[in-house]
């Protein structure tokens, strides 16, 4: 028995579609979709794969990464999920891949045109943990009160002295929707204008939305604190970069410790040309 | 400035087989500016009850109550509350005001409420409780705390911090000491030479005959006894 | 003068139970009313219909706004009535958890108002925030603690000081003293009145303590079972009730 292709039904990938091109069509704006059980547990990126499910077809070429890097168990194994049911060329060079799933980042390699970024997305609502019921929040979206979003900000600055949000942190879309974009460092957030279409899951919370291609994304902030999208002030010690999002890796028990690429790809491909240092 | 034209006043206890009490009965009378007018009979002949109801604060069941050209016994609530602000003051034996606050702001309040700046508030405050001998060290603190004699010196204090034009005092010199008593009295004077038409209840006989021009005798007002 | 508010005909049911029928009433600038009934009277029905906390089966409640003048708020798009809601008028609940963010720090409940109206500079926000902390009499030093760390009166100050930041113009208050012991209901009594006069507000301030009207309304409307059934000014009602019912309520009183 072999599976349809990319796993799910023809009528669910339709629905999922038409949820899509709502969403492309309102930027920002959560749209609720009957999200389906899949074949691995919540917080696992089911909502993403469902959006990469109904985006593939048998041409595409995928590329799975995971806060970056593409060896991961979630990124291994949701890139074998759709090899075997979709029959998919998948590759981990950024560049070669025309749909991109992602866990929390954005590739440091500028996408293009004809590229579709996936977002797994936790929780949908940015405006969540401030304000739990639903149906305020979507009353709040729906008049465009987004007080609140920096009521958040503000605590940010009150308690640490800046805004201390270091990720997912809160954009309004065309000057409209105020949006949760995943829980990428705001080091990415500059990057969520894009030439590529650029789309959210989140499957537990059963809602989809998007950024269409060159779409405005402001990242929230004070006139007095604007908005940093800093990162460590170290270059990476492996391929010497000064201009990509770095992690912290503990190498011994003695405290050491050094920060690398945290886009596995990029930092590769640029030690492979000798662009490294 | 007060004319009164056939009042009637009773009292129905609804919540006692709605007894019903007379008080009042073609009650007719009238005060001039410049005129201090007391008013006499025995206790429980509604002397009181004629000043509650010049000052709005009982209702009358007939008759007219017009003061400085508002019928009382018609006006709405909001009249009534401008006409108090700015027209009509009243000494009463009690003091009312909310726990905490300072003496000082107790006794500038209604000049405060006319839109009065609170320097000149404070100052003309500050005059009538220096007169009144309320030692200014207790200024800052509650009037709620005070003696009997020193709250019914705020009192009037706060009575007469507004040059009201009429002024409804009851029994303002009871519980004053000689030296006190006699500044009230002074300030009732000073009151009158300024053309404010005056309503008191005095007890203290030496006092009306100095400040009062006349009497009038609400007994007469008392309705005779149902058969 | 036009009324603030101008309430007609206002009629709320529960099934066939009555919420609240027939109050009608004109609120002018400045003015302080009191509604007082015991529990169950509708008195907190009717702050709510008239809040738009909860919407009235008929009637009608119209307020003087700044821009359109007299308008049925029920009759406004919501958007509109909601924005009212965060500018112009204001609600003091009973609890202060229902009005307040406990999650949120003293200055940021504050700030609130300020950043839903547009406010976007940090150090503008504090400062204001500072300034009703201190009017309120909330030591700035507490402004970044979390409401849940503070005392119930301060509480309730705090949820005073987010509702006013944004100057509205009508405050509807549900028992605001409620709950709180004496000594620190005659601080807050002191604090509304002070406040009320010096903004020039209107409240509504609905309660079953007798005492605070006396203190805080110039206008006093007693309910029973749903209906007004005496109104007037406050001393005159209290003094000298015509209604049954007001005669009960006022002989019940514990005099002190």
């Amino acid at each position: 028995m072999s599976y349809n292709f990319a796993y799910l039904d023809e009528q669910t990938k339709r629905m999922i579609r038409r949820a899509i091109l709502k969403g492309v069509a309102i930027p920002g704006y959560q749209v609720p979709f009957a999200s389906r059980e899949m074949p691995m547990p919540y917080g696992w990126g089911t909502g993403g794969v469902q959006v990469s499910a109904a985006c593939l077809t048998p041409d595409d070429v995928f590329k799975v990464i995971d806060q970056g890097a593409d060896d991961t168990t979630n990124a291994v194994s949701i890139r074998r999920f759709f090899e075997k049911t979709a029959g998919v060329a998948v590759t981990e060079k950024t560049t070669e891949a025309t749909v991109i799933q992602t866990r929390h980042r954005i590739p440091e390699t500028p996408l293009s045109a004809d590229q579709i970024l996936v977002y797994q997305v936790p929780i949908p609502e940015p405006l969540r943990f401030l304000e739990p019921r639903e149906t305020e929040t979507r009353k709040m979206h729906g008049l465009e009160e987004y007080g609140l979003m920096h009521v958040k900000l503000y605590e940010d600055i009150a308690r640490h002295g800046e805004i201390a949000t270091a990720y997912a942190y809160p954009v309004k879309v065309e000057d409209r929707y105020v949006m949760d974009p995943s829980p990428i460092p705001k080091f990415d957030n500059p990057k969520l204008e894009s030439p590529a279409l650029q789309l959210f899951g989140a499957g537990r919370e059963q809602r989809i939305y998007a950024l269409p291609p060159y779409t405005k994304v402001f990242s929230l902030d004070f006139e007095d604190y604007p908005f940093d999208p800093s990162k460590a002030a170290h270059p990476c010690a492996l391929c010497g970069a000064e201009d990509s999002y770095l992690d912290e890796v503990i190498v011994d028990d003695a405290g050491g410790r050094m920060f690398v690429c945290s886009d596995t790809d990029y930092c590769a491909s640029r030690r492979e040309t000798g662009e490294a240092a | 400035m007060i004319t009164v034209t056939d009042l009637r006043k009773s009292f129905t206890l609804h919540n006692q087989n709605s007894a019903v009490i007379p008080v009042l009965e073609g009650a007719n009378f009238s005060v001039a500016a410049g005129e201090c007018v007391a008013l006499t009979g025995e206790s429980g002949a509604g002397k009181s009850t004629v000043m509650r109801i010049l000052y709005g604060n009982y209702l009358a069941q007939a008759g007219r109550v017009v003061v400085n050209g508002l019928d009382i016994t018609t006006a709405t609530p909001r009249e009534i509350l401008t006409l108090r602000r700015e027209v009509l003051g009243y000494v009463s034996q009690f003091l009312r005001v909310v726990p905490r606050v300072p003496t000082l702001e107790v006794v500038a309040e209604p000049l405060l409420s006319l839109g009065v700046a609170e320097d000149a508030a404070r100052e003309r405050a500050a005059e009538l409780l220096t007169r009144l001998r309320i030692p200014e060290r207790l200024w800052q603190l509650s009037p709620t705390t005070f003696s009997g004699g020193e709250q019914q010196r705020v009192n009037i204090a706060r009575g007469f911090a507004h040059r009201y034009p009429v002024l409804l005092l009851d029994e303002p010199t009871a519980s004053l000491d000689a030296q006190n008593r006699e500044t009230v009295l002074s300030l009732i004077e000073e009151a009158k030479a300024e053309g404010a038409a005056i309503v008191g209840i005095f007890h203290d006989l030496e006092a009306r005959e100095r400040v009062a021009d006349r009497a009038i005798d609400v007994s007469v007002f008392t309705p005779r006894k149902i058969a | 003068m036009t009324p603030l508010l101008q309430v007609r005909n206002i009629e709320k049911r529960y099934g066939v139970r009555i919420g609240c029928a027939d109050v009608s009433f004109d609120l002018y600038p400045g003015e302080v009313l009191g509604i007082v009934g015991e529990s169950g009277s509708g008195k907190s029905t009717l702050l709510n219909c008239l809040a738009g906390h909860l919407s009235p089966d008929r009637g009608e409640v119209i307020f003087d706004t700044r821009v359109d003048g007299p308008r049925d708020v029920r009759q406004m798009p919501e958007a509109e009535r909601r924005l009212l809601s965060r500018t112009d008028w204001a609600f003091v609940h009973q609890n202060p958890r229902d009005g307040l963010r406990m999650r949120v720090s003293a200055g940021g409940n504050v700030g609130e108002r300020l950043m839903a109206v547009g406010a976007r500079h940090y150090g503008d926000i504090r400062q204001t925030a500072g300034d009703w902390l201190t009017k309120v009499e909330i030591d700035t030093a507490r402004m970044d603690d979390r409401p849940s760390a503070f005392s119930g009166g301060m509480q309730q100050r705090l949820q005073i000081a987010r509702n006013l930041v944004t100057g509205p113009r009508l405050i509807f208050m549900d028992e605001p003293t409620g709950g709180l012991d004496v000594s620190v209901q005659a601080r807050l009594l002191d604090l509304l009145r002070g406040l009320v006069r010096r903004m020039g507000l209107s409240a509504i301030i609905v309660t079953h303590d007798l005492a605070v009207v006396r203190l805080l309304a110039d206008r006093l409307m007693v309910m029973k079972s749903g209906h007004v059934v005496e109104t007037g000014l406050t001393d005159q009602v209290l003094d000298d009730p015509q209604h049954a019912y007001t005669q009960l309520l006022v002989s019940s009183v514990l005099q002190v």
